[in-house]
């Protein structure tokens, strides 16, 4: 600005006019990269999770009283995806018809915690969180009881809604997900 | 054949400009006496060119998908020519980068050198930090065992507790709701192009800042940094005492950096790079994952750290810290510079180094987590002949109370040692303990059936 000595009006717009299309083009040929590139970033987030029902195994096949640990597939599985798309639940068949599916992942940092049969208690190898049979805390630092995956019986065969990875909300003080079911 | 090479290269020369272009900075003046206590910004650097060149390596060997990593690790370190000793420099230059950068913030923090006019050095520097750790993060985790797939759940749970944007952040660390397909591709992408393209930028900044203003000057009590006349008080010091950095600086960059390389390499020989654990299968919950060390103090805090502040130490204490660490310069940007004049400095690095180093040892051990390979008691240490005794050991491994408690030398460290408890309580107190249960000790009331208490308490009465 200061260079200029001849005060055309016209060289200034021009001027203007040809700063502003460099700035805005440019902007415009950057977003139609961004938004695609946004798109991969944000997948995750794009997708609604609503749950699977799968089957972990013959309803008879579960002493009541018992607490299993049942494998199942999550959600979404790709064939590329290998055995990371695994997971597991502590399935206990309290009555008769009857099964309650307790999330293996500890509230207070989602380390696997462990059914130990004698003892009757959920323990975490983490932190020290324990948890006793109806998953409630016990001891150590977990804020919240052990979450729970919905559990129906079809043809005989038991099932589990798949679900997220239970997050311990910083307000959420309740359990979330106390949904053991019969059918 | 010399004068062949010569004149091709003063071609190269002329056309491209390279002396041009690297002289100055070879020859750029600097403090005389920047000595030894210099050479760790640049040892970070040359950690850092290390991790690029074996990042490079193991790339060409590992397969960046969620169902093939592991097996592509496990033929890293079995089968590939040096692959163990490539992955090994790699794993010990991180730890070697975490530590040299760690010592130049330190001495940098200590002699004040981010005051005027190197402000912008400094929290280029703290974009370095955080970026680092989390190289060092996503690096752990692209090892894709099971320590490093629980590692991913602990961070995205850690996320989580955010308010509003906690689960959106630990779905995006996932690669959706839980780990998953897309989950490695994630972490790859981060730790090998997004990080390190960051890392290039800072570190460039951070480079060209050192050359623009200068390295600092050794501290002298008594001198103040006055922003006045601080510019011109240093050219002329430079033009009266100043040496060219290469090579009457830079010897000592050169000298401390093969040393850092060569122990990096020999660790990497021996002990090496931890080995791979288990696949990485979340459904095989009989694990115990552990960070690698330079997290575990983080793993530390949160096994003694009190509960209740847990989501208020994880939600404001990192964007605290790294508030003040932004605002460190701009807090003081002038004055004394040498510690001595700046003792709280000294007591604040004290007490970091003495909190982070005591958190590291005792993460080592955790002695909080159940020990879950706690053998039965042999009949040697249980030494009565008497059924009920006998039971009540048996008992008191069956029950899991052998995995927090340690009767001579056998279990685990959460709970009281028992080996002498019948001196410090009778069998009533014995009894309400163990019915009650405390803050780490889970309420034995419901689970245990009166006999099975009272063979325990039979049991627990003959530790003298």
């Amino acid at each position: 600005m200061i260079e200029i000595k001849v005060e055309d009006a016209r060289e200034i717009s021009r001027r203007k006019f040809l700063r502003r299309l460099s700035l805005w083009s440019g902007a415009f040929a950057a977003s139609l990269v961004a938004v695609p590139f946004a798109g991969a970033l944000l997948d995750p987030l794009l997708r609604d999770d609503t749950g699977t029902w799968r089957a972990v195994g013959r309803a008879d096949d579960f002493v009541v009283g018992s607490t299993n640990m049942v494998v199942f597939t999550n959600t979404d599985p790709k064939p590329y995806g290998g055995v990371v798309q695994k997971t597991a639940a502590w399935l206990r068949r309290e009555k008769e018809d009857h099964f309650i599916a307790f999330s293996a992942n500890c509230t207070h940092l989602g380390c696997p915690v462990r059914w130990e049969e004698k003892a009757h208690l959920f323990m975490c190898p983490c932190h020290g969180g324990v948890y006793n049979q109806e998953g409630d805390v016990a001891a150590g630092p977990p804020p919240q009881p052990l979450r729970r995956y919905e559990v129906r019986i079809r043809a005989g065969n038991v099932e589990v809604k798949t679900a997220p990875v239970p997050l311990t909300d910083l307000t959420a003080a309740e359990r979330l997900c106390d949904q053991s079911s019969n059918t | 054949m010399m004068a062949t090479l010569k004149k091709i290269w003063h071609w190269i020369d002329d056309r491209s400009g390279i002396t041009e272009a690297l002289q100055p900075l070879l020859k750029h003046p600097v403090p005389p006496d920047a000595r030894w206590s210099y050479v760790f910004g640049s040892a970070t650097l040359f950690c850092f060119l290390l991790q690029i060149v074996t990042g490079i390596g193991l790339a060409l060997l590992y397969q960046p998908s969620s169902a093939d990593a592991y097996a592509s690790l496990n033929y890293i370190m079995h089968k590939a020519p040096l692959g163990r000793i490539l992955r090994g420099i790699h794993y010990w230059g991180a730890s070697g980068m975490m530590i040299m950068m760690g010592v130049h913030m330190i001495r940098v923090y200590l002699t004040a050198a981010y005051k005027f006019p190197r402000e912008m050095q400094w929290i280029s520097g703290v974009f370095l930090l955080v970026l680092v750790a989390a190289m060092g993060f996503t690096g752990q985790v692209l090892r894709w065992d099971d320590n490093g797939v629980w590692s991913a759940i602990v961070a995205a749970e850690q996320l989580g507790r955010f308010p509003l944007i906690g689960k959106p952040l630990a779905h995006l660390l996932m690669g959706g709701t839980t780990l998953g397909a897309k989950s490695l591709s994630r972490f790859f992408s981060y730790h090998v192009f997004l990080f390190p393209g960051f890392l290039f930028l800072f570190i460039g900044l951070h480079v060209y800042l050192v050359i623009r203003n200068g390295i600092s000057e050794p501290p002298k009590v008594g001198r103040p940094v006055d922003p006045r006349n601080y510019r011109s008080w240093y050219k002329k010091m430079l033009r009266e005492k100043g040496q060219p950095f290469f090579p009457f600086s830079a010897w000592r960059d050169v000298v401390f950096a093969v040393a850092t390389i060569t122990v990096i390499v020999v660790l990497a020989v021996y002990p090496g790079a931890p080995e791979v654990t288990r696949p990485p299968d979340p459904s095989m919950l009989h694990t115990s994952p552990r960070p690698d060390w330079y997290l575990l103090w983080v793993f530390a805090l949160f096994a003694l750290m009190p509960a209740q502040i847990e989501s208020f130490a994880i939600v404001i204490v990192p964007p605290l810290v790294l508030f003040l660490l932004l605002a460190l310069p701009f807090i003081r940007n002038r004055g004394e510079r040498h510690p001595l004049r700046r003792p709280w400095a000294i007591a604040g690095v004290a007490c970091v180094v003495t909190f982070v180093s005591s958190l590291l040892y005792i993460g080592s051990k955790s002695p909080w987590a159940a020990n879950f390979e706690a053998r039965e008691l042999p009949p040697s240490i249980v030494a009565s002949s008497l059924p009920e005794v006998k039971e009540g050991s048996r008992l008191f491994h069956e029950k899991a109370c052998a995995y927090c408690h340690k009767v001579k030398g056998y279990g685990g460290d959460v709970g009281p040692d028992l080996t002498h408890v019948a001196r410090r309580l009778d069998a009533r107190q014995l009894r309400i303990r163990i019915i009650n249960g405390g803050h780490k000790m889970p309420a034995y009331g419901s689970s245990l059936t009166t006999e099975e208490l009272r063979k325990i308490v039979a049991f627990l009465k003959t530790r003298k």
